[in-house]
């Protein structure tokens, strides 16, 4: 371990305990003692008034040539021949990177018959797209996928590369990094540059939602990293932007095709996207019964939203699964939440918590979700939720929009 | 069919914000902090129990981290796994998932012929999801992420994922890594009895010198990510609070988000 506490500096003072986000210090003949489970974050050096923490972090075994590395490169995620939002959203991200790098943003574009899409990618400020068309990749599976776009990163040797933290992303992403044997980072919410260094910086969320961490990936290439979709702004396009399309052939290896796609169901369009909606109107215990969701349905159509739930309406059958919001369901962020008789346990707070605005409507003053809502509202969800429902439907229908 | 469960013991994060709530000193108090088996676990574990009572063999638990984890094996034991493995040694702390799925690889060859692995889906600590695929890629096997059914006929499987614009159905052979989601099944709830008898199972505990691993890819040298730094973000919400009848507090939404930017 690199981390040692200088027992001659060390006054016993026990600063540094409660900074542990991991609760490995204690005190121990009044010297503070590290014990299992450290991860060297550092917290700790940082609040010791006596210098008394020292950390060496030990050169792990480099990628060879790292001066090699250099630009960004964003996975542009199609599905069906259409960009996902996160695609662009990425290159909006990867452009500000790039230009602080002073270096080129190439975006990889893998499918069948999507050459189309390349003007979109430059207009979002793609430099150059690297395009992967064949039949083995017109819908994703993790190895043609792998196989392919790792070498497309090895060829062309980009210093960062960055994928959306969806399904495809969080698939295909830690099987490219454990080939090419780099650090990958998941689910960031932010990507700065380093002064100094030039390194990446990548801030997520961790435990939950509880604590927020800068990692970093020094001393390997390339830098990787999923970001969490809706964090980053998608670039405005600009139709008049060129670049430089580079077509790569035969890269998906057929013999690769350990699976098979069987077929693809695509959910009711009410469960879509939840991840990617702009409103989510969600329901909890309050609701009573699963009947009682179609309250909640009529204000997200209105709404033009997506109806989520919380673990206990999903736990009671009220709603499957994948409508689930929360810790072992979905996270989104939309720009508007509504919480509708959900108390707000921690479980279903760190699924949200990320929302623009957060509307919380219960008859409980008690409830958690109170606390952390812009609007809270108490009241009887079975008549503010259609009272609202009309105030919307009336706004939208015809009235001058109010601003 | 043996089927090797790569589980996790994570700390129970909804008692990490209680203890943040009540002290309101930004930092996360490190006491009372209950360990436990990650959720997304239980629902791997639960399904190679299904699968073996179906289809007969063994479940084996792997598990890496420090002596208390075995806790989190017991627990699994206790849901009717056959044997569990602890990874424990000093030398493979501070890995990130890189190393750890190395490490894990390392394990699973030593373990010796396996037909599945199993995983859940993310672990609720670090949410990351990258330590299966890694583990498939340094194994050399396909790998099904966010799976939430699983038919095994012979040395094919078909698997249902979940994903954003619905579910995939996936033909697969074996062998194979698969990481699962909530609502594959309802795990079983140990009685007290099983916990005796995961007791009596026994844990075998490897360290270092039992695998055979390149050590510069372990521990915290193996490791490309760094944790340069954690803090705790602000809370910035704690709006206001309305109590009107339903139709004024209908009124007021509407203004409050048309204000926003949102109905406009």
């Amino acid at each position: 371990m690199g981390i040692r506490i200088l027992e001659d500096q060390c006054t016993g003072c026990g600063n540094c305990l409660p900074s542990c986000p991991f609760g490995c210090l204690e005190l121990v003949e009044n010297k503070a003692v590290i014990r299992e489970g450290c991860t060297l974050c550092g917290a700790c050096q940082e609040v010791c008034p006596c210098e008394a923490i020292s950390i060496e972090r030990e050169a792990a075994s480099a990628t060879s040539g790292i001066e090699k590395y250099r630009g960004v490169l964003v996975f542009a995620e199609q599905h069906r021949g259409r960009l996902k939002d996160c695609a662009l959203e990425l290159l909006g991200a990867g452009q500000k990177l790039a230009g602080t790098l002073h270096q080129e943003l190439a975006a990889a574009l893998l499918g069948s018959e999507v050459e189309a899409l390349c003007p979109i990618l430059f207009a979002h400020g793609a430099d150059k797209v690297y395009l992967l068309e064949e039949e083995e990749l017109e819908q994703y599976r993790t190895e043609p996928y792998a196989d392919a776009l790792s070498g497309v990163i090895t060829q062309y040797k980009p210093s960062v590369v960055l994928f959306g933290a969806t399904t495809t992303g969080r698939d295909l992403a830690p099987r490219i990094a454990a080939r090419l044997r780099t650090g990958l980072t998941a689910d960031c919410t932010g990507l700065e540059i380093e002064d100094q260094t030039g390194l990446l910086l990548q801030i997520r969320p961790a435990f939950g939602g509880n604590i927020m961490a800068t990692i970093k990936c020094a001393s390997h290439r390339p830098q990787m990293a999923t970001v969490r979709p809706k964090v980053m702004k998608k670039p405005v396009p600009d139709l008049s932007r060129r670049g430089e399309m580079i077509r790569i052939d035969g890269r998906a290896n057929s013999k690769s095709l350990r699976t098979r796609i069987l077929q693809i169901i695509e959910a009711a369009d009410e469960m879509v996207n939840l991840e990617e909606a702009e409103i989510v109107v969600s329901g909890g215990r309050g609701l009573e019964k699963a009947e009682n969701f179609h309250l909640l349905e009529e204000l997200a159509s209105v709404l033009g939203g997506a109806v989520g739930a919380s673990r206990a309406a999903v736990d009671a059958g009220w709603k499957p699964h994948p409508f689930q919001v929360g810790q072992t369901g979905k996270t989104v962020c939309p720009k508007l939440y509504i919480a509708c008789g959900i108390s707000g346990a921690i479980q279903h707070l760190v699924g949200m918590q990320t929302s623009d605005i957060v509307v919380a409507i219960n008859k409980d003053p008690e409830a958690p979700i109170l606390k952390v809502a812009d609007l809270g509202i108490v009241g009887d969800l079975f008549q503010v939720v259609p009272a609202f429902t009309r105030v919307v439907r009336k706004l939208k229908g015809g009235e001058t929009p109010r601003k | 069919m043996h089927v090797i469960v790569c589980v996790k013991q994570v700390p129970d994060t909804a008692e990490i914000k209680k203890v943040q709530i009540n002290a309101d000193t930004g930092t996360i108090v490190r006491e009372g902090i209950p360990s436990i088996l990650n959720p997304f676990d239980e629902y791997a574990v639960e399904e190679a129990v299904r699968i073996r009572e179906k289809h007969g063999g063994k479940v084996t638990l792997l598990s890496m981290g420090p002596a208390q984890a075995e806790d989190a094996l017991i627990k699994g034991l206790s849901m009717g796994a056959d044997e569990a493995i602890l990874l424990c040694d000093r030398a493979f702390a501070g890995s990130d998932t890189l190393a750890t799925a190395y490490t894990l690889s390392a394990a699973i060859k030593k373990i010796g012929p396996f037909d599945l692995i199993l995983c859940g889906q993310q672990a609720i600590d670090g949410d990351t999801g990258q330590v299966g695929p890694g583990l498939a890629e340094n194994l050399q096997i396909p790998q099904v992420t966010y799976v939430n059914r699983i038919e095994i006929q012979g040395q094919e499987m078909r698997v249902r994922r979940e994903v954003e614009s619905g579910y995939e159905d996936l033909e697969c052979g074996l062998p194979a890594l698969l990481a699962v989601v909530k609502g594959i099944n309802e795990p079983r709830i140990p009685a007290f009895s099983d916990l005796a008898e995961a007791m009596d199972k026994g844990i075998r505990t490897w360290a270092l010198d039992d695998l055979m691993v390149d050590e510069s890819r372990i521990g915290l040298k193996g490791s490309p990510t760094w944790v340069m730094g954690i803090w705790t973000p602000e809370v910035k919400r704690g709006g206001q609070i309305i109590s009107d009848a339903p139709e004024e507090a209908a009124q007021k939404l509407a203004v409050f988000l048309s204000q926003r930017g949102i109905l406009s």
